[in-house]
């Protein structure tokens, strides 16, 4: 049963990016590309999304934020890092305030290059996390199964 | 009078039913904002998906109180399908709403305790209205009784035009569309995080949107009471009503709280009221 890959929630997190891929990630909502067709939602709330998008690099300002959302994502989960900012860093990599990707502080399943990464890359993207998904979902329920 | 194989149907059908109109409403939506949108199925693919997920916890007893939801809603149309008192059925519907209420306070998160609030506004802005509807049915047929309002052959449509607009006034808030969405809405983009659901997830998420797919069914049903007198018009007349909730859904943002007091209380009063006192003392002869 993968219902899951039927009805992905996303939650979008803006790290510290210069906003150019979040208006990629919205232009995904917008009737040109309509992703509510395959079931994606944007919400607004951690507790509600299966899918982690977020875009621009860490600091440490928002590295706790980060965590925190991801903590608080029920399993199975998955991330998209969508941005090369998001990825490694970017152009951004070597500055002082700037950790590096998304990967530096939560385990990230999808990388999205590009600057900014087009809309039907991002779609690409969620779509790989979505076999993710479905696999981390197949690994919970049979661990469920052995301990229960 | 009571029949229990219609509450039993009720009880399996409802569900079914209250997905696919949850279904073809996001299908319109979609339509109306120039989109393909989700299948007709997706409600059901998105409780399915919630009950694959984990259950976070908060407080155990948020858990509890939304199954108690769950559990009235139902237990309020089973007594509604049943042919039963409708006073009887909005208390119960009322009691349901409460337990809401109770499982967003129970979670210690000033975005629940917000949606909470809201919800209890929502609460207060519908339930005159709701009551002004069950004595303005009485009124016409004679009787409380759901299946005696439903085989009466009263035009109550023609009688209580005013009870009728101020129901549908208050269906739009009760459906949680907007504008008057405040608690919590399907939108995520008007939204405190998720307002009242915003602590619930998992299988306890899939509880509420049962709970709301046999809360839809219920609401629609009462608007069969209307027209009850001809059951293929109050088909027609549950198809035209469910189309206007979602136009007005898209056509209108998300207003202040207050607005949706003035607009549940003011509604009561001039359209219900106004509608029963005319009733009363030019038909019934007093």
């Amino acid at each position: 049963m993968a219902y899951l890959k039927k009805s992905p929630w996303l939650i979008h997190y803006d790290a510290s990016s210069c906003n150019g891929c979040d208006i990629e990630v919205l232009a995904c909502l917008t009737p040109l590309y309509d992703v509510e067709r395959f079931g994606i939602i944007n919400t607004g709330n951690p507790k509600h999304a299966d899918v982690f998008v977020i875009t621009g690099s860490i600091n440490d300002l928002n590295r706790e934020v980060v965590k925190n959302i991801y903590e608080q994502m029920p399993n199975p989960k998955v991330v998209v890092a969508v941005g090369i900012c998001a990825c490694s860093g970017g152009v951004f990599a070597e500055c002082y305030n700037v950790s590096g990707g998304v990967d530096q502080v939560i385990p990230v399943d999808v990388y999205v290059p590009g600057c900014a990464a087009r809309p039907e890359s991002i779609i690409d993207g969620i779509v790989k996390a979505l076999g993710i998904l479905e696999e981390k979902r197949a690994k919970m329920t049979e661990m469920e199964a052995v301990h229960a | 009078m009571i029949s229990v194989l219609t509450a039993v149907l009720y009880l399996l059908l409802a569900p079914i039913a209250g997905g696919f109109i949850a279904g073809i409403d996001r299908k319109l939506t979609a339509r109306m904002q120039g989109r393909v949108g989700p299948p007709v199925l997706q409600p059901f693919y998105d409780v399915a998906k919630l009950f694959e997920k984990e259950d976070v916890t908060v407080t155990p007893s948020q858990n509890f109180y939304i199954l108690s939801y769950l559990v009235f809603m139902a237990v309020t149309g089973a007594i509604f399908f049943a042919g039963g008192d409708l006073l009887l059925v909005l208390f119960a519907f009322t009691l349901a709403h409460v337990f809401i209420v109770l499982g967003a306070y129970a979670a210690y998160s000033p975005y629940s305790y917000v949606g909470a609030e809201r919800e209890l506004i929502t609460l207060m802005a519908y339930e005159p209205m709701i009551i002004l509807t069950a004595v303005g049915l009485y009124l016409v047929t004679g009787s409380f009784y759901v299946s005696e309002i439903a085989a009466s052959e009263v035009p109550a449509a023609l009688y209580l035009p005013g009870v009728l607009i101020g129901f549908l006034t208050v269906l739009t808030i009760k459906l949680r569309k907007s504008p008057f969405d405040i608690s919590t809405s399907h939108h995520a983009h008007q939204e405190l995080v998720k307002g009242l659901t915003t602590e619930f997830s998992g299988p306890t998420l899939a509880k509420i949107e049962i709970a709301h797919w046999y809360e839809t069914v219920v609401l629609l049903g009462i608007v069969y009471l209307f027209f009850g007198f001809n059951p293929l018009l109050a088909l027609v007349a549950i198809a035209v009503t469910y189309f206007l909730e979602v136009f007005i859904d898209n056509t209108f943002s998300r207003m202040k709280w207050q607005w949706t007091m003035k607009e549940g209380w003011g509604v009561a009063v001039t359209l219900g009221f106004i509608n029963l006192a005319v009733l009363y003392y030019f038909y019934l002869g007093v």
